[in-house]
């Protein structure tokens, strides 16, 4: 089961910030093929938002098609988009930790290690492969012309 | 799902209310779709609590109509589908607790008992206690409890969580949501604490001196304006281009060489009539666009109503 937060001064509409949280709970396998989410109800009483945000976070997830709402049984989780690499256990994960542990002893706060990450992210990425994922093994994109993801300037 | 035919959980129509000659309500009209959670917003003495009085039959309005699921308040049939709990939360004092659910549930016909009884013990609320020794907090709860047992449809809230604390105030918000969840019910909430609101209303009225300043679902009025910060115009005393339609303004303000403004945008337009290209613009939050009508000279632009249907 997962267990919603939500941010009041974040910017983020509180329906995003619930799809993100299903998002990376799949992501981590928090969340597998077969679980059922909340109820709106059990929701809003938790995190005291409007029942509304909560079956339009759950809409979206269901137009992603990453749930699937059963009829007088709840809404269920159908796709994972967890990855090995990333689970609990993986070296990479442990590697990170490791990392991350160093980077705090160095006195790098959270803004500081998120943004050393992006960078990283960005020198390691492979020429061109901002616009379209280039040749990354990711999901296939409908790479030609995504407008949320526009060319960077030349 | 709700009936289209059905009469909105609230219409008032030309509602004019004055006592001892000073007019507390003038040319009020809005109409609320069943399923709303709706904000009732307005400085002190603006005429919230005449509205609410108006909404449960206590007061009836010197002109104008007033109705509740197309019933006149103070009816029967309207009094059995509203719950109103007041700022003071008027319970009797020297009753106990379980004396107190026991009147309610002579009272009312529709009365359960096993949620009533559940709300106030999830509080921990002995019931024999007395009304007079519980805390605030403790008072609302059974307050809750006493319009949740009687089954509403429509519940009328005047600052119900003014003298509570955030940790309290944040549960019994989560008890009216889920409570709005399993029932589909209407509510109308006042409050001053306006970031409160934000995520729990879908529907907002705002009242200055007496009248509708703003009225509709929440999504579509912050859709209907633009937050402007940009460089102000120095030719101009409130920094605004001359051109600018001063009667799409809600408000503006400049500090320095900066200025910050919520105006109207220009009709079947994402942006207000003549908008700057080097303004900053972004969609405001139900707080700016709430403060922004507070913070202007009452009858400056017109009153803005959206109509909307029931909640998808």
């Amino acid at each position: 089961m997962i267990e919603f937060q939500v941010d009041r001064h974040s910017g983020v509409a509180t329906y995003l910030q619930l799809v993100n949280q299903v998002k990376q709970a799949l992501r981590l396998g928090v969340l597998e093929p077969g679980d059922r989410l909340p109820t709106a109800r059990a929701v809003v009483e938790a995190t005291a938002i409007n029942p509304n945000t909560v079956l339009k976070a759950y809409r979206e997830l269901e137009r992603e098609g990453l749930v699937e709402p059963r009829p007088g049984r709840g809404t269920f989780v159908t796709r994972s988009l967890s990855r090995p690499e990333a689970a609990a256990d993986s070296p990479l994960r442990a590697d990170l930790i490791a990392w991350t542990a160093r980077a705090q002893a160095a006195g790098l706060g959270r803004a500081d290690i998120l943004a050393l990450v992006e960078a990283a992210l960005a020198d390691t990425a492979p020429p061109g492969a901002a616009a379209d994922g280039g040749k990354a093994p990711a999901p296939a994109h409908p790479a030609p012309t995504d407008p949320a993801d526009p060319a960077p300037e030349p | 799902m709700n009936d289209p035919t059905a009469p909105p959980a609230i219409r008032a129509q030309g509602i004019h209310h004055s006592f001892r000659g000073k007019e507390a309500l003038a040319d009020c009209g809005f109409e609320l779709p069943t399923g709303r959670i709706a904000a009732l917003v307005g400085p002190n003495g603006a005429g919230k609590s005449t509205l609410f009085h108006l909404m449960t039959g206590l007061l009836r309005p010197t002109r104008g109509e007033m109705r509740v699921f197309g019933a006149a308040p103070g009816t029967r049939t309207a009094r059995e589908r509203t719950a109103f709990v007041s700022q003071d939360k008027p319970l009797h004092q020297d009753f106990t607790v379980a004396e107190t659910l026991d009147l309610f549930r002579r009272l009312n016909r529709h009365w359960d008992a096993a949620k009533a009884e559940r709300i106030v013990r999830d509080g921990d609320i002995p019931p024999k206690a007395r009304i007079g020794s519980l805390s605030g907090g403790k008072r609302t709860r059974v307050a809750l409890a006493l319009a949740f047992g009687k089954q509403a449809d429509l519940l009328l809230l005047d600052e119900p969580l003014a003298d509570l604390d955030p940790l309290v105030r944040h549960e019994m918000t989560g008890l009216l949501m889920a409570e709005a969840a399993d029932r589909g019910i209407t509510v109308v909430i006042s409050s001053h604490v306006l970031p409160e609101l934000e995520n729990v209303c879908d529907h907002v009225l705002l009242l200055q001196s007496g009248r509708i300043r703003l009225a509709g679902d929440t999504q579509d009025l912050r859709e209907a304006y633009t937050r402007v910060t940009g460089r102000a115009d120095p030719d101009t005393p409130d920094g605004l281009p001359a051109a600018a339609d001063r009667s799409a303004v809600v408000h503006a303000a400049t500090t320095g060489r900066q200025l910050t403004a919520v105006i109207r945008n220009a009709p079947g337009s994402a942006l207000p009539a003549g908008a700057d290209a080097r303004w900053i613009t972004a969609k405001p939050s139900l707080e700016e666009l709430l403060l922004a009508h507070l913070r202007s000279t009452p009858g400056a632009p017109a009153p803005h109503t959206v109509q909307t249907g029931a909640a998808a």
